[in-house]
């Protein structure tokens, strides 16, 4: 194998991996808020545990680009890539922790049901996982008008944040019994908005990646 | 920054519509580009890709060479090279080359310096040494050189060797360097050396490196011509032919797929 398939293949190797990684923290958002759905504090623990894995990638992908840049002296579009990954990683990891803390929540609220049925979160959810999920394939096929369409989901999460905002301060006001559930109800909603900040701001690294050119496509 | 930085940088040498055939072969096909004071320039490209042809081009180096036929116009501060009225030694004064191998003469160190300035006519000994002293200094060479300017130059060190190759050509006053890979023969430390030189003397000069080193380009220059099959391909700053260079041709290149 000649020294440039080799490298190649390490690229290959890093994106693949970085893939996993993603696709653990995808599965700790939706088993987070399954088990804030069904009470489930054993899975909520499973979630706990899973974020060591996704903290283990995190710093492995980590070291595997440093070589990578020490070893091959990467450049344009390699250099991006490599760029690209090592920032990437960071904000899945946070995804990750983010994930974490709705289990957490999902524990406090656990011990009686809730005040209301969910309907809104679930919802604000299953957009979160949408956009990792296109994140990461606009990663891998390189489709930028994926990542733009991902990046407009946004818009959407902030609407429901702010809507759901809204309500659950209602509640607190007019039923002071409320403000237990509600206040964390609020807090899960407030980790699914800044997940998806974490998404977009992937978004913006594979378009850097893509097109070298860097830029806040979101607030 | 003790010397204000003009805001468009002034373009020092100018190549326009440049051909150059040997007989039949021709290896620079419509060559156009501007060099700035005050830059180093790095000239990239596979071998055969004329990138040492253009730079032998800016101070006619190829002239003597039989077959050859050059069109288009090359200007220094604006007037052509290749005009009738050009002074060649004049012209090879003011800009001048350091070669892959250092080519220093069987001479002391003290008489490679003064070589050129005794050829422009300098015989005062006191004029002639404060030359060798400042242009020894200028490529950081005084400090080994000063107890040993009457050794043969040849016992010096490669890296040295080619250290007092610019310091001889220092000692002329030149106004455009041009390097053909002056580091390839040379360990990293002193092509390390060779490097932050030129950072040094970009101050006062207009600095143009070919080199097959890409590393070397994105370190050590402001600008990054790449040449392919005698054709200017991309011509750019450094910082951008190497993160984000806009020709397919220049991104298999620096990423190692030509």
């Amino acid at each position: 194998m000649s020294v440039r398939e080799s490298f190649d293949r390490e690229l290959q190797v890093l994106q693949k991996d970085l893939l996993k990684m993603g696709m653990v923290a995808e599965d700790m958002v939706h088993k987070a808020l399954q088990a804030l759905a069904n009470r489930d504090m054993a899975l909520a623990d499973t979630v706990v545990a899973m974020d060591d894995e996704v903290d283990r990638l995190n710093l492995e992908i980590e070291s595997r680009c440093l070589q990578l840049i020490a070893l091959q002296q990467p450049m344009a579009k390699d250099l991006r890539t490599i760029a690209a990954v090592m920032k990437i990683i960071t904000d899945v990891e946070r995804v990750g922790d983010y994930a974490v803390d709705i289990a957490k929540e999902s524990v406090k609220l656990a011990d009686r049901p809730l005040f209301k049925p969910l309907v809104d979160i679930p919802n604000m959810a299953e957009l979160v996982k949408k956009m990792l999920r296109e994140s990461l394939e606009g990663f891998v096929t390189r489709d930028l008008n994926l990542i733009h369409q991902m990046i407009r989901h946004d818009d959407d999460v902030d609407h429901l944040y702010k809507y759901l905002f809204d309500e659950l301060m209602g509640f607190m006001e007019k039923d002071p019994r409320l403000v237990y559930q509600a206040l964390h109800l609020l807090m899960i909603t407030r980790s699914l908005e800044r997940i998806a900040d974490h998404i977009t701001n992937i978004g913006e690294r594979v378009i850097y990646m893509e097109t070298g050119e860097m830029k806040e496509l979101h607030a | 920054m003790a010397t204000r930085q003009p805001i468009e940088p002034q373009p020092k040498v100018e190549v326009k519509g440049l051909n150059l055939y040997y007989g039949q072969h021709q290896a620079l096909k419509d060559v156009g580009l501007a060099f700035y004071a005050n830059q180093v320039t790095a000239i990239i490209g596979p071998s055969g890709c004329g990138k040492s042809t253009l730079l032998r081009c800016l101070n006619r180096m190829n002239d003597g060479i039989a077959g050859i036929r050059i069109e288009g116009k090359i200007a220094l501060d604006g007037s052509d090279i290749y005009g009738r009225r050009q002074d060649l030694i004049q012209l090879r004064k003011a800009v001048g080359m350091v070669f892959q191998r250092p080519n220093v003469f069987p001479l002391s160190i003290f008489d490679n310096v003064a070589y050129g300035p005794r050829v422009h006519g300098l015989k005062n000994h006191a004029r002639l040494a404060e030359i060798v002293e400042r242009s020894l200094a200028s490529v950081g060479l005084w400090g080994e050189a000063r107890d040993r300017l009457n050794a043969p130059a040849l016992g010096l060190s490669l890296g040295n060797r080619q250290l007092l190759c610019l310091a001889r050509l220092v000692a002329v006053e030149p106004e455009v360097i041009l390097l053909d890979e002056p580091a390839s023969a040379l360990d990293p430390i002193s092509t390390l050396r060779i490097e932050e030189l030129m950072r040094e003397l970009q101050k006062e000069y207009t600095i143009i490196i070919v080199t097959h080193n890409m590393q070397q380009a994105a370190r050590a220059s402001d600008r990054t011509a790449f040449m392919l099959a005698g054709e200017l391909v991309e011509y750019g700053e450094t910082r951008q032919i190497f993160t984000n260079p806009r020709d397919s041709r220049t991104e298999r290149y620096v990423t190692g797929k030509l």
